[in-house]
């Protein structure tokens, strides 16, 4: 049991809310009911979220509520029409005040328990919100977050103003963002074509996919922004995990120039990577 | 002996260490830091290091070296973080029963380090500008493309 520190609160219990409301236009089939490998990603996100929370819910539109893949959760309703996800976070908050709530879209199929775990650990309690900063752009991620009950009045005051956007609300609130252990995690997907292609990452990670540990150092590590990550990849040898790397972060360095170290000793570009390798690139080096 | 150390080297210290009655020679090597590189003002360096890799591959060098060139005692000090001009960066010291061994020895462990050891150099300049040395001027062709062609 954790012991009892004096002077600190306990922070707000943790609720959660996986946000199925959406109206799936790009997608042209209700994206709650998309099914990944043998089961709907409702039921994936609830299952992800469950442990972690006191209770989960299923934030529904008016109409929604009795259709077959949403029947089977607990429900919290919409107050608001036409106005997006917010709805589903407004709806929540004024339902359990008390509440932080652990919020998921149900469109995130590549979503890992190794990014919620992150969240969860990173969670500030003493701030608005806790949520990660998205690769691609930079911005919060609103709809992978932890809101906390501080955040429910400025929440109904910008919705009040007629805004909508979670993402920019969580700008300009006291958010801490944090940076994806997985890239790919909160890719989420809205047409059938992206569908397609979660489909087959999830089928490659689950018959090839390795977890690599990459370290990075000098420019390298200037250049990715980070100095590690666990990645889930296809990739076979170190030079196709170079690839991936240089496609998703601003890498100077052409490969011919790296040398690549495999469990902390020198490496051969070629050699099949097992699961659990730590790799590194060694830019060139410049001792003395 | 090869190690890093995030506070100064005490060469004094360090040459005790390689004290031997066998042996009638001791040669140093000192590398300081200097305060310009290619003609541009270096105002700090930043040193990094693998330092798993590092410290194996150092220690390769220094068995190399007794072996190759039959000395007694060798070992190198390689400071990283943060460090200002004058400071001393890394320490090669060598102890053989004659000093052309101990010479020779020197010179091949810096050469070594210098070439395999996972260490990465920093150079920030007085003009504000920083870069890391060996890496800025092999981009990828990828990247050359984005730059403006010289005038």
């Amino acid at each position: 049991m954790d012991p009892i520190l004096p002077g600190r609160p306990a922070p707000p219990p943790l609720y959660g809310l996986v946000l199925a409301g959406g109206r799936s236009t790009r997608m042209r089939r209700d994206k709650a009911a998309l099914a990944y490998q043998g089961r709907t990603q409702l039921e994936r996100a609830m299952a992800l979220l469950a442990p972690h929370v006191v209770r989960a819910f299923v934030s529904v539109r008016a109409g929604q509520g009795s259709d077959a893949v949403r029947a089977r959760f607990a429900q919290i309703p919409d107050a608001h029409e036409n106005i997006g996800p917010i709805a589903g976070l407004l709806a929540a908050q004024a339902q359990h005040p008390g509440a932080a709530w652990l919020v998921l879209a149900c469109d995130l199929p590549l979503l890992d328990e190794a990014t919620l775990a992150h969240l969860l650990r990173a969670r500030a309690p003493a701030r608005m919100a806790t949520a990660y900063r998205s690769s691609h752009d930079g911005l919060p991620e609103p709809l992978c977050a932890i809101y906390e009950p501080r955040s429910r009045e400025p929440l109904a005051a910008y919705v009040a103003a007629g805004k909508q956007c979670p993402r920019k609300f969580l700008l300009g609130a006291d958010t801490l963002l944090l940076d994806e252990p997985n890239p790919r995690a909160l890719d989420n997907v809205n047409t059938p074509e992206e569908y397609g292609s979660a489909m087959a990452t999830l089928t490659a990670q689950g018959s090839t996919g390795r977890h690599i540990t990459v370290q990075y150092y000098a420019l390298l590590r200037e250049q990715a922004g980070r100095r590690e990550e666990v990645l889930v990849t296809a990739a076979r040898t170190a030079r196709e995990l170079y690839t991936e790397l240089a496609a998703r972060y601003p890498f100077s360095l052409a490969p011919e120039v790296l040398r690549v170290a495999i469990n902390a000793e020198f490496g051969d570009w070629s050699t099949p990577l097992a699961d659990g390798d730590a790799v590194v690139f060694i830019p060139p080096v410049a001792g003395g | 002996m090869f190690r890093f150390t995030r506070t100064s080297i005490e060469p004094q210290a360090l040459r005790a260490q390689l004290g031997d009655p066998a042996c009638g020679g001791y040669a140093a090597f000192e590398g300081w830091v200097r305060d310009s590189h290619e003609g541009v003002r270096v105002r700090h360096l930043e040193y990094e290091a693998f330092e798993a890799l590092a410290v194996r591959e150092g220690e390769r060098i220094i068995a190399e070296a007794i072996a190759r060139f039959g000395v007694a005692h060798a070992a190198c000090v390689h400071r990283i973080g943060d460090l200002a001009v004058g400071e001393l960066a890394v320490w090669v010291g060598v102890s053989a029963p004659h000093r052309h061994e101990a010479f020779l020895a020197c010179r091949y462990i810096i050469d070594e380090v210098k070439q395999r050891v996972p260490i990465w150099k920093k150079e920030h300049y007085l003009s504000g500008d920083s870069g890391w040395v060996n890496c800025e001027r092999c981009a990828a062709p990828a990247a050359h493309a984005h730059r403006r062609a010289p005038a």
